[in-house]
């Protein structure tokens, strides 16, 4: 049942260490979020799962496997900046996944292959809701708008797991919103696992199917190169989220725009 | 209004950068016909006349002993000499750069050995290079190679490791080798600043140029201004210091368009 297995994993930078003996196990198709405050390390297990980093101790398993040393097809990565690359338009950052993997030596499609993956990826920017933007830059494109793309373009090479390193921390309330909407539907349709970091607990509440909260427990200042953070709680979402199945959620949140007439703790404003 | 703050409009931009081409003109004509009311036959500052004269003869002209039109000829073997050598240069340093800021293995191979080979003085290598190359063609272009290779590795190589680490870690978990990384987003992301430190190379080259066909040669701008300061014929010497000024500005201009032209995403995303 556990896809991906952490095994007594400790990471520690010359006398530093920032993690301390983590082990834990994230289910196939698993939602999972990491919160925790800044410096607890939430980031750096992300890069240990992406392979950019590797543990100092302990080992992380995948489908039983260690994880490769390097980062590879089967984890998509989306970074809060600097996901898509601004040489290239909407639609040729989602289609360099496949030309990739299909074009060893010249890293380009042409003709048939090509136009095979170009609908393709035309497909998946409609999915994430940039079929007009297809042949701009990533610079012509809104915050917002870069993270779908850097979504659709990670999506293109059909990873087994999702890491997301606080993708929508630098989005609006309203279009974080929007693209927490997709994120959540990205996840029910998608043979998809994901984790992802995150500073929003009501992000990681509405969208989670569990939360592990990473914190230092021995914060004195003679202490804090000495101990890491641990595992502080670990919260699974009731009711059970469950991939395919979810309610897809329309409650709005905290930060989202009021609607008129439904502000939580106040009267419905009568007509005058 | 603070001084800072005065900005001129788009007419005012116009007069203001034309007044110091006004005032050189003026002060040169003004004192060329001072000298000259003095002494008719004054070679120091010649008067315009003269200057158009000289040059006429010498465009469009033949010489009677060659039976070339010198002017076009000094300048077609200036250019083409420049020409050659930047190409070379700029192929060469594209492909070590690259490979410099990509490798860490290769940065550390060849960064110190370059920056110190870029520590030596060109000028002081010319004259090793003419007894080893002979006086031909061949000493010449490798002088200006010399004089920009290391400049433009050495650039290339930063701009390199100056693109986000993130974009790296992307393309590797689309799938990508070292190979498709260097081919699909190092290498088309350092054309256009290819273009920026080749117009910051232009100026050494020009010095690197003029200062090899003084030396030795039997054709070009640069030996042209040097021959016939023996018979102090500013005539000569001035327009064709004009002459070289106005190529090196156009081929800063044609720099700066193409990037432009060429490379439209560039410009938005340094913008951002």
């Amino acid at each position: 049942m556990s896809f991906i297995k952490v095994e007594n994993v400790w990471k520690e930078y010359a006398d530093q260490i920032v993690l301390e003996n983590i082990s834990f196990e994230i289910a196939h198709r698993a939602f999972l979020m990491l919160v925790g405050p800044s410096g607890c390390g939430k980031t750096t297990f992300l890069r240990m799962l992406l392979g950019e980093d590797a543990p100092t101790r302990g080992k992380i398993l995948m489908d039983g496997a260690p994880l490769v040393a390097e980062p590879d097809a089967d984890r998509g990565v989306v970074f809060q900046r600097y996901s898509v690359f601004p040489h290239l338009t909407a639609l040729q950052n989602v289609m360099l996944g496949a030309e990739f993997a299909q074009a060893p030596f010249l890293g380009r499609l042409f003709g048939a292959r090509r136009r095979a993956v170009a609908k393709k990826a035309r497909a998946l920017l409609e999915d994430v809701g940039l079929s007009g933007a297809q042949d701009k830059y990533p610079a012509a494109l809104s915050g917002g708008m870069q993270q779908r793309l850097a979504l659709a373009q990670a999506l293109m090479r059909q990873p087994k797991v999702l890491l997301l390193d606080e993708p929508f921390g630098a989005l609006d309330p309203g279009i974080r919103a929007d693209i927490q909407a997709l994120m959540q539907r990205l996840w029910n349709e998608t043979d998809l696992t994901i984790v992802m970091v995150t500073h929003d607990l009501p992000e990681a509440f509405r969208l989670g199917t569990r939360i592990l909260a990473f914190e230092r427990s021995r914060n004195r200042p003679e202490e804090r190169e000495r101990y890491g953070a641990t595992i502080a709680r670990d919260i699974e979402i009731w009711p059970p989220r469950v991939a395919g199945a979810t309610r897809p959620f329309t409650r709005p949140g905290r930060d989202d725009p009021a609607k008129p007439g439904a502000e939580p703790g106040r009267p419905a404003t009568q007509a005058s | 209004m603070r001084l800072l703050n005065v900005k001129p409009t788009r007419g005012q931009a116009l007069v203001l950068a034309a007044i110091p081409f006004a005032l050189t003109c003026f002060a040169y004509l003004l004192f060329s016909q001072l000298r000259l009311a003095e002494n008719p036959n004054d070679k120091l500052l010649p008067s315009l006349g003269s200057m158009i004269q000289a040059i006429n003869d010498l465009a469009f002209h033949a010489d009677a002993r060659t039976g070339q039109y010198i002017f076009w000829a000094d300048t077609a073997a200036s250019l083409q000499r420049l020409g050659v050598a930047l190409a070379i240069s700029t192929i060469a340093a594209l492909i070590v750069g690259v490979v410099m800021g990509l490798l860490p293995i290769a940065g550390t191979l060849l960064g110190p050995f370059v920056a110190v080979l870029s520590m030596a003085p060109p000028l002081a290598l010319l004259p090793i290079l003419f007894i080893v190359m002979g006086l031909g063609e061949a000493s010449k272009i490798a002088l200006i190679v010399i004089g920009s290779f290391p400049f433009l590795v050495r650039d290339l190589a930063l701009r390199v490791s100056e693109l986000p680490r993130e974009q790296f870690l992307k393309a590797q978990t689309l799938g990508a080798s070292t190979w498709q990384i260097a081919l699909r987003v190092a290498l088309p992301q350092m054309l256009p600043r290819l273009a920026d430190a080749l117009r910051l190379t232009l100026g050494p080259a020009w010095l690197f140029l003029i200062a090899a066909e003084a030396i030795a040669s039997d054709s070009g701008l640069g030996y042209r201004i040097f021959l016939v300061r023996r018979y102090l014929a500013m005539d000569v010497i001035l327009p064709y210091v004009a002459w070289i000024t106005l190529l090196a500005f156009l081929s800063d201009a044609a720099l700066r368009w193409v990037q432009r032209r060429a490379f439209p995403w560039f410009v938005a995303a340094r913008a951002s």
